[in-house]
């Protein structure tokens, strides 16, 4: 029977993303259930180091030139041999631009079962039941992880990173990658994010706009509570796409991971895209007419209105005092 | 230039979604199914392509109710040949079963270029585009917002978080997984999504029997508590006002 | 005997050679004539042949009294001199001609004799003396006020042809006046004093010269001869076309109601790219225009800072049509799309243009090409696609339609099921626009507490289409229609009402199209002003506010409705004080069209509706603004924000004043607030 439990460690130049931290600490309880160890495997090279701080019974790293930037075949052909070698009970990636197409394609290939858009798990006699966001987070679904290995992609929300940091250095194996074959892809070179707007990574008080704004002028009135509170205006996927803010401001799993103080999120309705990047703010107010939004699944505090009826008092009152 | 675009239809979550009786799958009822929005990203990459290298489209859809229109529309933005896959899909049809089905039809078309938006919002085993690509051993890259085409190759830029991306050079044919595409989908005129619907054919391919193995199970969908976490404040609106003015001060951030 | 001596001293030779110049300048015109024609025939084919008598009695009217033309006052009265003055002289040719050519040659009688002969000197002496004035005062206007829609045209050319026009008839009206002057100096009869002008200028000859100098007046006379003619064969090639383009285009005009819009020439292709995508009679349209520029004084677009000016649309096509085109498109390059998109549909050009040009079915031709090829703003685009999937500009699902109904006790009865007498069409922005669910919940209350037999179609109903149709989208507005005839075919109601102008508008004159017309329509203000005269609702407190009104365009330009929301207003004995633009002339708040659904370029300084709270807040006494239309009252309160005139101007939804007036209870309401 299988127990170990397999968290491929996302990174990208030089850092590694939250969501890492979050498989970990979520593979720590899998792990608990399954009375196995959890594996951490990164990929890379040159980022050893990366491994320091992850709370993971054993590093497997594997050093490749080959691996220094990611690509959904390498990343593929390396699991696809490590998990033959390894059977895991499971094997956690995170549902992004990085671990989404990498389990699909090892799904297909190495004909394992995937389940994708996973919040969190929950272990009884040795079963393990995931809960998945569906549908924009609107619902969520409950069902076992099929047996005896199982793919897993994660979407933030369920665990804290930092349940998946811990002080002392785990054990690092490093590991060549297999040889690898028929490799198609190519980076020619990477574009930076557009600079000279406000970094929104550093700001203390987030006011996000989202599809619930409705037009382009309607992002006056939330212009003006940033203004009168001394915050920064984000926004998720669409307002983005519309062209209204520029990608400077995108917050969400294509945008930027903030971590404010407070993240005031007007009309957003708290799709898994988007709360991939608040998931590190200390505090999220919520305000959306629709009361079973699952963006009041992580905020705090929570208010059933309109934004047009309460900004704008909201902004005059600030303004008065 | 084939280039062929997988395109379905889901909920649409303007709509209140609900549970039906077996507790395990939304009550169809009520429900409005619209084209899956990356996959419109998806169709309208292909026509950008189309009209910047004169590729040939083929959009390619399961036969949902409501396939017809977003084939259709697709025509009428300038899709070249449209293809509907019957089967049985009352019981449901996960992304592996489709993904099988959707196989040896592809490999008929011989596609240079497959497109599918990078997921959908229903998708719980995997992704069809890379799953696609797992089974036709083509490669795959996902969340591309833009794509050059050259002989043989594809220029596509893969976003990732943070607003980095990355100029991905690969050999075609090659599945691509859309985020968005370069400009918005198109607005199509009534009239001539009408008139596509007098000239356009669409062909129908059958699916035959669903192997729907390897996916997971679901033994319970609900809807999530509301605010399980969050403390909601309620009032008049003065008192909401208030009150979040008390919190921000609380919190230091004002 | 006064008798009138044709050819005085003209030699025959002259005489003859004037017939043969005649006949030159006839042929010219009529080549001039056939060109003009077979390009009109070039136009999609349009049918504006039914009801003669109509349009005859148009003509007499617009063309021969040029009622509409003395709407504004200068202008009017210059061009009524100059007009009459023109047309009473070529009256008076032509009976000169007919007495002498046809009645003294053929039949050796003249009628231009005695009493007859002296009047008619008279007469042509006084209509020259206007027609000279009439061109003082355009030479005024034109080369001194100079005002703006005269002043900058599109394009070169224009200003050298306005002056031609006025240089010419000044020209003939001298010369004329010269020759027969110097005849009377020469011939001196005993009947000269009935033409005053001319005696004087004999006169004057006989005092300051040679009074037998025949040459002088010969010359002269060929002369007035030789402008007369070239005036004559340059009419279909100049600004002269007006004269016959302009009386036939009125001839030509629609006679349907201002609100009901042209569907497409073509289905096939539906919306205008090239030139001859027009009908025949909107080229006829181009040709007809004089280039007055009443059109863009009124347009709110234009003021706005918009790049549109339906005089420039009028002249360029004009000119596009007869320029070689050098390869240049005609959208594009002459048109451009931000052109067309500026407009608001508010009919004020149409309504202005003297010739019955519709320069609005011009612009929403073209916007149903930009539509079909998609080129259209992402913020309207967005309202189109959700309009198609969800029936509503707001993207929201139709179940939420009725949403605000929730806190209504009795439930509002479901039209689709309950047989009612009235149906309450709510339309989009009442449903589920934030700033106007409120006064959706009055109007209810009101309709509830006055005992109106009435129901709503709750998710049954979809956007009217009116805008949609504007915008140029015909296929979307047709699927609409059909949804919503479908609807009430299934319903049973005798009258539609509903607060939403443009909804009004539509169900009113574009649903009957449809087949569908065994129900009235009523806009709320009207079925308000009847309840009140009937004693149905009670006003219970007159109000005594001192306020001010803005008529919708749809409502009052397009369906003549200003007195039901006045006399309402006044039962509820509030004190109307008129802004300087209403009824006719009001000024569109910049929401129609499908504007409301578009993004403002940069360039626009000052939306017409900021200008228009500004009209309401500078009349002195007033702080109110009612509105009788949704998207006004969403328009102007945004305007009163931006404009600065919060707590001096509110704007007030006619039913907010009824429910004041009744003193009716909404604590209800008011809790669900």
């Amino acid at each position: 029977m299988n127990k170990d439990i397999l968290v491929v460690i996302e990174h990208i130049r030089g850092e590694v993303a939250d969501i890492s931290y979050m498989m970990i600490a979520a593979a720590r309880q899998l792990a608990e259930t399954t009375e196995g160890e959890v594996l951490a495997v990164l990929m890379g090279s040159g980022v050893e180091n990366l491994a320091g701080n992850l709370a993971a019974d054993k590093v497997i790293y594997f050093e490749d030139p080959q691996l220094a930037d990611f690509t959904s075949s390498t990343y593929q052909q390396t699991l696809e041999i490590l998990i033959s070698e390894v059977n895991p009970r499971a094997v956690i990636l995170g549902h992004t631009s990085i671990g989404m197409e990498v389990a699909s394609l090892l799904s297909a290939k190495s004909d394992l079962p995937l389940v994708s858009t996973c919040l969190s798990f929950s272990g009884e006699n040795g079963l393990i039941k995931f809960t998945s966001q569906l549908y924009g987070g609107k619902i969520l679904a409950e069902g076992l992880i099929p047996e005896p290995i199982a793919l897993l992609t994660m979407v933030p929300g369920g665990y804290k990173p930092e349940d998946g940091q811990s002080s002392t250095p785990p054990l690092v194996t490093t590991a060549a990658p297999p040889q690898f074959t028929d490799l198609q892809i190519s980076i020619k070179q990477y574009i930076e994010p557009e600079t000279g707007d406000v970094d929104i990574t550093l700001q203390p008080l987030l006011i996000a706009v989202g599809r619930g704004i409705q037009l382009e002028d309607n992002i006056e009135i939330a212009e003006e509570l940033a203004e009168a509170i001394g915050g920064v205006v984000c926004a998720s996927r669409p307002v983005v796409d519309q062209g209204w803010l520029p990608t400077s401001r995108l917050v969400g799993k294509s945008g930027y991971r903030v971590k404010p103080k407070v993240y005031l999120a007007l009309g957003i309705s708290g799709a898994p895209e988007h709360t991939e990047g608040i998931a590190g703010s200390e505090t999220i107010i919520a305000i959306n007419t629709d009361p079973a939004a699952p963006i009041f699944n992580i905020a705090k505090y929570g208010v059933v209105e309109d934004i047009f009826d309460l900004v704008p008092l909201l902004t005059e009152k600030i303004e008065e005092s | 230039m084939n280039i062929v675009v997988l395109a379905k239809l889901v909920p649409d979550l303007v709509e209140e979604l609900e549970i039906d009786d077996s507790g395990i799958a939304l009550d169809m009822t009520w429900l409005r199914l619209i084209i899956n929005e990356l996959d419109d990203h998806a169709i309208e990459e292909a026509i950008l392509l189309k009209e910047r290298t004169g590729a040939n489209v083929t959009v390619l859809a399961p036969d949902i109710e409501g396939v017809d229109d977003i084939l259709f529309t697709a025509a009428a933005k300038g899709a070249d040949r449209l293809i509907k896959i019957v089967g049985d899909y009352e019981s449901g049809v996960n992304n592996l079963g489709l993904a099988r089905v959707l196989t040896p039809v592809i490999k008929d078309l011989q596609p240079d270029l497959i497109l599918a938006g990078v997921e959908a919002h229903e998708d719980l085993d995997g992704s069809i585009g890379p799953l696609l690509a797992g089974y036709l051993d083509l490669p795959f890259i996902g969340y591309v917002a833009s794509i050059e085409l050259e002989e043989g190759k594809a220029t596509a830029t893969k976003e990732y978080p943070g607003g980095l991306s990355a100029e991905m050079e690969v050999a075609l044919p090659v599945v691509l997984g859309i985020q968005v595409a370069d400009e918005p989908p198109r607005y199509v005129a009534v009239s001539k999504v009408r008139q596509a619907m007098k000239t356009a054919e669409i062909e129908e391919l059958e699916a035959g029997d669903f192997d729907l193995s390897g996916g997971p199970t679901i033994d319970r969908m609900y809807q999530p508590e509301v605010g399980e976490s969050a403390t909601i404040i309620d009032g008049s609106l003065d008192d909401i006002a208030d009150s979040l003015i008390g919190i921000f001060k609380e919190l230091g951030v004002q | 005997m006064p008798i009138r001596e044709t050819f005085w001293n003209i030699p025959h030779w002259a005489e003859i050679a004037q017939y043969l110049v005649g006949l030159l300048t006839i042929l010219i015109f009529s080549y001039g004539v056939i060109r003009r024609v077979r390009r009109w025939l070039q136009g999609r084919p349009q049918r504006r042949i039914d009801r003669i008598g109509s349009r005859l009695w148009s003509v007499v009217v617009q063309a021969v009294g040029q009622a509409r033309t003395l709407q504004d006052i200068y202008p009017g009265i210059m061009h009524l001199t100059i007009f009459w003055g023109m047309i009473a002289l070529l009256i008076g040719t032509i009976l000169a001609t007919v007495d002498w050519d046809v009645a003294h040659l053929l039949f050796n009688v003249q009628f231009l004799t005695s009493w007859v002969y002296v009047s008619y000197e008279l007469i042509l002496d006084i209509f020259g003396v206007f027609l000279l004035i009439g061109l003082g005062m355009a030479i005024y206007r034109r080369y001194i006020i100079r005002p703006d829609r005269l002043a900058n045209m599109p394009g070169i050319g224009f200003k050298r042809d306005d002056a031609y026009v006025l240089i010419m008839l000044g020209l003939i009206g001298i010369t004329g006046y010269l020759v027969e002057g110097l005849r009377i100096a020469v011939a001196q009869p005993d009947w000269a004093p009935w033409s005053p002008v001319g005696n004087a200028i004999g006169n004057a000859f006989i005092a300051f010269g040679d009074p037998s100098n025949r040459f002088l007046h010969y010359a002269l006379w060929i002369i007035h001869i030789l402008i007369a003619f070239v005036a004559l064969a340059s009419i279909p090639y100049t600004k002269f076309w007006h004269l016959i383009a302009g009386p036939v285009n009125i001839f030509f005009r629609s006679l349907e109601p201002a609100g009901k819009m042209s569907a497409p020439t073509s289905e096939e292709e539906p919306g205008v790219k090239e030139w001859r995508d027009f009908s025949w009679k909107q080229l006829l349209d181009f040709e007809s225009c004089t280039r007055c520029g009443r059109c863009q004084d009124v347009c709110p677009a234009h003021a706005s800072g918009f790049s549109l000016s339906p005089r420039d649309i009028m002249i360029k096509l004009d000119t596009f049509i007869w320029q070689p085109t050098n390869g240049r498109n005609m959208l594009g390059d002459t048109i451009s799309a931000d052109e067309l998109w500026a407009c608001t549909s508010c009919q004020a050009c149409v309504d202005i243009c003297p010739v019955f040009n519709d320069q609005l079915s011009s612009i929403i031709d073209m916007r149903r090409y930009l539509v079909l090829e998609g080129d259209i703003d992402p913020q309207l685009q967005d309202a189109l696609a959700n309009l198609g999937r969800y029936g509503n500009s707001f993207g929201k699902s139709e179940r939420m339609r009725a949403k605000w109904t929730k806190p209504i006790q009795p439930k509002i009865k479901d039209a689709r099921r309950d047989e009612v007498e009235y149906l309450w069409f709510v339309g989009d922005y009442a449903s589920y626009h934030t700033s106007m669910t409120d006064k959706t919940l009055m109007m209810a209350k009101v309709f509830q507490s006055a005992g109106l037999d009435f129901g709503i179609l709750y998710d049954g109903e979809r956007n009217s289409g009116n805008d949609v149709r504007r915008v140029g989208e015909e296929g979307l507005f047709d699927m609409l229609a059909e949804k919503n005839l479908v609807t009430f075919s299934k319903s049973t109601f005798k009258t539609i009402v509903t607060s939403d102008p443009h909804s009004f508008n539509t169900l009113k004159n574009e649903y009957s199209e449809n087949g569908n017309d065994h129900y009235s329509v009523l806009h709320y203000s009207q079925l308000f002003d009847q309840m009140i005269t009937s004693g149905q609702l009670n006003v219970a407190r007159k109000l005594g506010y001192k306020v001010t009104y803005h008529d919708p365009c749809y409502l009052g330009r397009y369906n003549g409705e200003y007195d039901a929301p006045r006399r309402v207003m006044s039962a509820l004995g509030c004190e109307l004080v008129e802004m300087p633009r209403n009824k006719e002339n009001t000024f569109c708040c910049g929401a129609g069209g499908g504007r409301i659904w578009m993004e403002d370029p940069p360039e626009v300084a000052e939306r017409p509706a900021e200008m228009r709270v500004k009209e309401a807040a500078s009349l002195s006494g007033v702080s109110i603004l009612v509105v009788a239309c949704p998207k006004d009252l969403v328009m102007f309160q945004d305007a009163v924000k931006t404009a600065d005139l919060e707590g001096k101007l509110v704007v007030k939804d006619l039913i907010e004043l009824i429910v004041e007036a009744t003193e009716m209870n909404l604590s209800e309401t008011e809790e669900q607030n």
